[in-house]
């Protein structure tokens, strides 16, 4: 079977989380000083933009297709209560079962019990963010079941053994070459620099595993409640391949994936695509419903779906944040995103990387643990202004900070926001205070107290002026 | 009519507008220079401004930081003392943004929240203020130089101003204004994040730095005094030639 067991993900859970921020800071030093590895993701990037952008100059108005999916997530999260009841009645009305899983541990109990009862030995999956989430592959491998990724990017991170660098290009940062050699060194191949060639071995590879497995385990995109279908959309058809040919498929999926009308796929999946990859439409669009029926010749003789929570309810509960619940996964606000694309997927530490990641994260592992993800941003708004369903990214950052501010705050740095606000409330002061910074900082840049000093580290700082220029306009009038 | 001392004067003869200059507080003790430029180009426009001296900073750190406790106090002072300005200008789409975008978020449900509103409904940021409200493209300023514009994310994406200060640069005499190939890129302040998160910071200098530099221009204008430390800082420790300059520094160049 596959080598590379991934034990990353299982790595980041099991590390204590107070080092998380530390963590960051001392992979994000070391990322940063990788000047060659930061100009090939901002080169594979490049791309990108040229295509979204051509993309997005198809629709007749973007913003107000990103208005239209805005509604359409807005008006399903909103409404979960009323709707993720319609698609499961649906959905079971259409031959498949809906399995509720309040956390990860239940969600990954419930799979392994699933696996149980149909005596699976090989399982395949295609690309799910959410199995990242519950740490899936390590809970299966542990229990004995081999399984393989068949999107080629997971494939290839999964013989890497390492988790998806970014959530939907997951090996973006490894180069051509090194893929090769990868392939030679695990499945004996000769080397090659053609991507086309890269992929077919990849696909020759999976195709016996297709046949072999016994269950197939994917995601979803979209759960559409008025049909009870699950809609998958791909590039490579190998999510088709794993629904379709195991005896066995299981879905799983947020519970915020939910959308009312098959109607709302027109416009979501066109924009995933664009916002996403830069495509009109990704290759295949399958739309799921149900196990093989009487006289069908193909699908799976069972289909279940996984409905996880793990904290979805508790951003739903919250109505700042609650528009985050949003997000259809496309990675356009990382792409867009200057901290990703300086400091790369793993320096995160998380399931999903970027400005999204940085705003949900705190939900599902804590805000006292990551609000340093939200502390991380220059809140230059880049990602804001890419996100097809327009999530308020960078401002949730900011209610991320506040948040923390108020329920754990560094008792140093409330002493330090509450004098200023002392000086900055007293204009002689704050003049008087002035004068003070301007008069020494010449002997401040020697001293170099914290703060300064990293900023002096890798940046110059100019002489202060003679005169501020309150003191100046008082002088001219 | 400049350098007439009092330009009220003048300015209400002329119906100019009586502009209350909002000096962000970095402004006020490290770059002086652009709060006068400011106060130059408006009053040779023939209108009057006014220096409240009661104002101290928007608060936008403790803001960004996470203590709006902090940050409302801060807020609630700048709202009271620019009560009844006919009309706020600072040169800082960052702080303007925190006066006109965040104030109004941040006061919701006190008894400041119809004044915050009523302020954010008059401040401008200086560029935008010259072609949005008082519908003026070219100053009179002459700049023999060849230079690039770079885009403060407050003021591109907070307050939507991207073309007003490319048209006043582009009517300037004798300037070249050329883009450079991250146009939109941030430079990587973020006020406390730029000492917070050095290595970011500097890593994001670096991109917008050396994209900036590429153009070979001879100045980067600015809206943006902070982004202006940063890159400054970035690009004359590393030897790069341009530095950065106010877009009302380039505007008050006289044609002479």
């Amino acid at each position: 079977m596959t080598p590379g067991a991934d034990t990353t993900p299982h790595a980041f859970e099991a590390e204590t989380p107070r080092l998380a921020k530390k963590k960051f800071l001392h992979d994000a030093a070391e990322h940063v000083r990788d000047t060659g590895h930061r100009a090939f993701v901002r080169k594979a990037l490049g791309g990108y933009y040229t295509s979204r952008d051509a993309q997005k100059a198809r629709f007749r108005d973007w913003e107000q297709a990103r208005d239209a999916a805005s509604l359409a997530k807005w008006s399903a999260v909103n409404r979960l209560d009323e709707l993720l009841p319609t698609f499961v009645a649906n959905f079971e009305a259409n031959g498949g079962r809906v399995h509720w899983a309040r956390t990860a541990d239940e969600a990954r109990t419930i799979i392994l019990e699933l696996l149980r009862d149909a005596k699976a030995k090989a399982v395949i999956k295609s690309k799910c963010m959410t199995s990242e989430e519950i740490h899936l592959n390590a809970a299966l491998e542990q229990d004995g079941y081999g399984v393989v990724e068949s999107d080629l990017g997971e494939f290839i991170q999964q013989l890497r053994g390492e988790p998806p660098y970014h959530f939907v290009f997951p090996c973006m940062h490894v180069r051509r070459e090194e893929i090769s050699d990868l392939f030679g060194k695990h499945l004996g191949t000769p080397p090659t620099d053609s991507p086309e060639e890269l992929t077919m071995i990849a696909r020759r590879h999976m195709r016996r595993l297709y046949v072999d497995a016994d269950v197939g385990i994917t995601g979803a995109n979209f759960l559409v409640a008025e049909t009870g279908q699950i809609s998958i959309t791909e590039n490579e058809g190998n999510a088709r391949l794993t629904a379709a040919l195991p005896r066995v498929h299981i879905a799983i999926s947020g519970i915020e994936k939910v959308v009312e009308h098959l109607d709302d796929l027109a416009v979501l999946l066109p924009m995933l695509a664009t916002a996403g990859a830069g495509q009109p439409m990704t290759c295949y669009n399958t739309l799921y419903a149900g196990p093989r029926r009487p006289g069908e010749c193909d699908g799976p003789e069972e289909m279940h779906l996984v409905l996880l929570d793990n904290s979805r309810t508790a951003i739903l509960a919250d109505p700042e944040q609650r528009d985050s619940l949003h997000c259809i996964r496309c990675g356009a606000c990382l792409n867009v995103c200057p901290i990703f694309k300086n400091v790369g997927g793993f320096t995160y530490g998380t399931t999903y990387q970027g400005p999204i990641g940085s705003v949900i994260t705190p939900h599902l592992r804590g805000l006292a643990d990551w609000n340093h993800l939200s502390g991380a941003s220059s809140l230059c708004g880049a990602c804001t202004d890419a996100c097809p369903v327009r999530i308020d990214i960078h401002h949730h950052l900011l209610h991320n900070r506040r948040n923390a501010a108020a329920t754990s705050p560094s008792r140093l740095e409330r002493l330090g926001h509450r004098m200023f606000v002392m000086v900055a409330s007293r204009p002689w002061l704050f003049a008087a205070g002035g004068a003070m910074f301007r008069k020494s900082l010449w002997l401040l840049k020697k001293l170099r107290p914290p703060l300064l000093r990293d900023w002096l580290a890798t940046r110059d700082l100019p002489a202060a002026p003679a005169r501020s220029f309150r003191s100046q306009w008082r002088a001219r009038s | 009519m400049w350098p007439l001392p009092g330009g009220c004067w003048a300015a209400t003869l002329t119906f100019g507008m009586n502009v209350s200059l909002f000096i962000p507080c970095f402004v006020d003790q490290m770059t002086p220079r652009v709060g006068l430029a400011v106060a130059r180009v408006l009053e040779r426009l023939g209108h009057s401004c006014e220096f409240r001296p009661a104002q101290t900073c928007c608060g936008q750190p403790s803001f960004n930081a996470g203590y709006w406790d902090e940050a409302r106090a801060v807020a609630i002072r700048a709202v009271e003392v620019f009560a009844g300005a006919e009309a706020v200008v600072g040169p800082s789409g960052s702080c303007v943004a925190m006066m006109r975008v965040f104030y109004p978020q941040l006061l919701t449900g006190t008894p400041h929240e119809t004044a915050a509103l009523d302020l954010a409904a008059r401040t401008f940021e200086f560029g935008e203020f010259l072609v949005d409200k008082l519908g003026v493209t070219d100053v009179g300023a002459r700049f023999p130089h060849k230079v690039t514009y770079h885009d403060g994310c407050h003021g591109l994406r907070e307050l939507r101003i991207k073309d007003a200060p490319r048209q006043l640069l582009r009517a300037v005499r004798d300037l070249e204004l050329v883009e450079c190939d991250e146009p939109e890129s941030c430079c990587g302040f973020g006020g406390l994040f730029s000492v917070k998160y050095p290595m970011i910071s500097t890593a994001m200098a670096e991109v917008k730095g050396g994209s900036l530099a590429r153009t070979e221009c001879d100045y980067i204008v600015s809206s943006d005094p902070s982004c202006q430390l940063q890159l400054d800082g970035w690009l004359s420790r590393h030897g790069k030639k341009p530095r950065t300059i106010h877009l009302a520094e380039v505007l008050v160049g006289a044609d002479a």
